[in-house]
């Protein structure tokens, strides 16, 4: 793995080009193709959301990012990096927050924080403060001492984010950072995520709750099947792919249908959304438009319309 | 914490010393990642140390009572004296193998497994080669003192203390490592837990019996005898034996190629076994 690191010659000052390059990457595990033919190109200083179901390859794709898993085919470089070979620099330079809670359950949040701040080489004398920074980011400073064992499920999964930031990384992986969260804790971290991208940190997150993506991600990659199948700002997805309006129509399920056969017979598109059917695009409907009510386009219409798959 | 986010300035890799080219370099089996796998192993000690160091002082306790009472009564005219220095140094032996093995299989399949510690550790700038070097440099290490405690038990039931016991605990090393890196190897390939009891009934326990721990090989068969010779625990037993009574001879440095021989190929094994299965 680390046969020519010794020689590396480190990029880290390079302030240009893409933080994050994949190219034609593919990965199978016996006869699934989990990524499938994927290229992404995360740009410095941006916070990218790789949104899509469960099942689609984003934490595949997280994994290969730091040479847990190997790509079959395909390119990798993170922060001009070539991996899996020059893996362990660009490890050196980024922080992960896994979206399975692998803390040491044995150990207190300081001893966890120093634990990583050696292995990400924070010098002796500066790891003192990096763990005290770190604590206080993830608000856990009165918490230092406790064992994770008895943390609660929000500080923990804090102390997870604090952990992939302890050397102030300049690119971190947040892989569905705040599943299974309650909604204030969910916030919070959005607003830890917001601030690391503020400072200028480069963030790819994978999630599958589109609010998340839409409120975070200054591009939105559209994942599914182990591709890419679209991408662009929240905004620009959304008008491209579900217009300015939906018309939602409610009634009873024979209603529901009819509505539905009419929007195939006309070409537009739509989706079962709950109790009622919504077609997109409603701006572009004449006067063939059933009664119903008009609300604004968002993400999770884009997101069903390229993906032909419900989100929770 | 918004506030406090927003506050850190991104510096690149803050912690890493600026080289000639803005960032340090880092290469293969690098000291600081030892360092800091090892720092871990460390921490969770501080935990446990207690019941460690308990276990270690009973058991050779509890071994030299039983079979200094029991071959007393059964064989009158066998020198307490002797017991005492063949069962005392054959459970250095013994302390060895399961303060090794047993680490590598559990520590490893429950870090591994159901704490997925090692994927966390993975993520960081740490390989599999360095992570699994470090947890047998730390499992062989605490082998080679906690080794040293049978011969302390002996000294109270009357061994004598000789210079050559110095050598003992890395005699312990030696072998622990071999031993930790065959568990970490047993971990790698074990399809649950409950794999460890074939290993532990099959392999372990006739292996620490056909040692000369508690009986010479010699009055074995010669066919088990010959077995006796590839085990590393018995080339552990006879190194342990000569420095501890006086007598280490040229045939001993035999004995110790065998153990930094199965030390060696055992840490490569590991490796490849434990490293195949966390990269997928």
């Amino acid at each position: 793995m680390a046969d020519e690191s010794g020689q590396l010659v480190a990029k880290a000052t390079r302030t240009s080009g893409p933080a994050i390059s994949l190219q034609g990457v593919v990965k199978r595990f016996g006869s699934i193709v989990a990524v499938d033919g994927l290229d992404l190109e995360v740009q410095l200083g941006v916070c990218f959301g790789l949104l899509g179901p469960n099942g689609a390859g984003k934490s595949t794709t997280m994994r290969m990012l730091t040479a847990q898993t190997l790509a079959d085919e395909g390119r990798i470089e993170v922060l001009g990096y070539e991996l899996p070979r020059e893996s362990k620099q660009s490890r050196l330079e980024m922080g992960v927050v896994p979206q399975l809670d692998n803390l040491d359950v044995e150990l207190t949040c300081r001893q966890i924080l120093t634990v990583f701040a050696r292995l990400y080489r924070v010098p002796r004398a500066q790891r003192a403060q990096a763990v005290r920074r770190a604590l206080e980011l993830a608000n856990l400073l009165p918490r230092a001492g406790t064992i994770v064992r008895e943390l609660s499920g929000g500080m923990r999964r804090r102390l997870l984010v604090a952990r992939g930031l302890i050397h102030n990384p300049r690119l971190v992986l947040l892989d569905e950072p705040t599943v299974g969260l309650d909604p204030q804790v969910r916030q919070e971290l959005w607003s830890l995520i917001d601030g690391l991208r503020a400072s200028g940190v480069t963030v790819l997150m994978s999630t599958h709750y589109i609010e998340e993506a839409e409120r975070l991600a200054d591009t939105v990659a559209v994942m599914s099947r182990g591709r890419i199948i679209a991408q662009g700002a929240p905004a620009e997805l959304v008008r491209a792919h579900a217009g300015e309006q939906v018309l939602e129509v409610y009634g009873p399920p024979d209603r529901l249908a009819e509505v539905g056969e009419l929007a195939a017979a006309n070409g537009w598109s739509s989706r079962r959304s709950g109790p009622a059917v919504a077609i997109m695009r409603a701006e572009t409907l004449d006067g063939l438009a059933p009664e119903g009510a008009r609300r604004p386009a968002n993400l999770e219409d884009a997101f069903v319309a390229l993906t032909g798959e419900e989100i929770e | 914490m918004s506030t406090q986010a927003q506050a850190q300035v991104p510096t690149p890799v803050a912690g890493a010393p600026a080289g000639a080219d803005g960032a340090r370099r880092v290469g293969r089996l690098e000291p600081a990642a030892l360092a800091g796998v090892m720092s871990r192993d460390v921490a969770i000690f501080g935990r446990y140390w207690k019941a460690t160091t308990f276990s270690s002082i009973v058991q050779p306790t509890i071994y030299l009572l039983a079979f200094g009472l029991g071959f007393g009564s059964l064989v009158p005219h066998i020198v307490h004296v002797k017991t005492v220095q063949y069962i005392g140094t054959g459970t250095v032996a013994t302390a060895v193998l399961f303060s090794s093995a047993f680490p590598g299989m559990f520590n490893t399949f429950i870090r591994w497994q159901f704490q997925r510690t090692y994927d966390a550790m993975l993520a960081a700038p740490v390989d599999v080669e360095e992570l699994i070097t470090a947890e047998v440099l730390w499992i062989s290490l605490r082998a080679g003192v906690y080794g040293m405690a049978p011969l302390l038990v002996a000294f109270a039931f009357g061994l004598n203390p000789k210079a050559g016991m110095l050598l003992v605990p890395f005699i312990g090393f030696v072998t622990g490592f071999g031993f930790a890196a065959f568990g970490v190897t047993i971990a790698a390939v074990a399809k649950t837990i409950d794999n460890f009891n074939y290993v532990t009934s099959a392999v372990l326990t006739p292996m620490f019996l056909v040692a000369g721990t508690f009986f010479p090989v010699s009055v074995l068969p010669a066919g088990v005898r010959t077995v006796a010779q590839i085990n590393p625990l018995f080339h552990c037993v006879q190194l342990v034996r000569a420095a501890s009574l006086g007598g280490l001879g040229t045939a001993d440095l035999g004995h110790a190629a065998v153990l930094i021989a199965f030390a060696l190929l055992m840490w490569r094994l590991a490796i490849s076994q434990l490293g195949r299965r966390l990269i997928d």
